[in-house]
């Protein structure tokens, strides 16, 4: 069956997303994009499921989200994939996601609990509302929201952060910064 | 000098607290960074792969 020109649209144009949206999930880019491979795959061979006048993008969300899941329990079970590692192959590809200067906020990120992680990216960068981001990650409103919040916190911790003012360029900048300010 | 009260206090602070700015700046080291990733983009992996399904899909005759 030839593909509807504009299902095929809202697929193509909901892949940038997409790949963001798993870069940030699994936090390395090869294996983002096969994620976001397999989604595509699952999404048209299942595409009768999807019901037309409703978000494509959040459809596509939901099956990206489930499918790394069900993918991240397996592999965790064959290698130990834990936050840290997540830290690790985030560091080790500067170049593949974001400059220098978002180095520390990137590794603040991956530290969080990965609910927290993707309930802050759906909301934060993604641009779900909180209900289009519980339906994606299943679970209420008030716990999306709870996660956002816990996540906001812990990232300002880990950036130390208590006002604006506090971001600096970098922690040595600022270190350098505060040690000449004495 | 922080004491273990306020200190406890601190760190138990319920979410949700952070000031504005903070929030605002959070936001927008967030967006920026998933915005790297958008404005590569569609690589041709995926177009390409879409253009192979949709040839696939059309060996039904009409």
């Amino acid at each position: 069956m030839p593909m509807d020109e504009s299902v095929r649209k809202a697929v193509l144009s909901a892949v940038p997303s997409l790949r963001a949206f798993a870069i940030s999930l699994c936090g390395n880019v090869d294996r983002a994009d096969d994620l976001v491979q397999e989604t595509l795959l699952r999404a048209l061979a299942n595409i009768d499921s999807f019901q037309p006048g409703t978000n494509m993008s959040a459809w596509l969300f939901t099956i990206l989200r489930n499918h790394f899941r069900s993918e991240y329990r397996k592999r965790r079970r064959e290698v130990e994939d834990s936050d840290g590692h997540h830290a690790e192959s985030l560091k080790s590809q500067p170049d593949q996601y974001g400059h220098v200067e978002f180095r520390e906020f990137r590794e603040a990120l991956a530290q969080l609990p990965s609910d927290q992680r993707e309930a802050l990216i759906l909301v934060g960068a993604s641009g779900f509302s909180y209900e289009e981001a519980a339906g994606i990650c299943g679970c209420a409103v008030g716990t999306i929201k709870s996660r956002v919040n816990r996540a906001r916190t812990r990232l300002a911790e880990l950036l130390h952060v208590n006002s604006a003012e506090d971001f600096g360029p970098d922690e040595t900048t600022r270190a350098v910064l505060a040690s000449g300010g004495e | 000098m922080e004491t273990a009260a306020t200190r406890s206090k601190r760190l138990n602070a319920k979410p949700g607290k952070l000031g504005r700015d903070v929030q605002a700046r959070l936001g927008q080291q967030l967006r920026a960074m998933y915005d790297e990733v958008l404005n590569q983009g569609v690589p041709d992996r995926f177009s390409d792969l879409i253009d192979r399904l949709e040839g696939s899909g059309k060996k039904d005759p009409q």
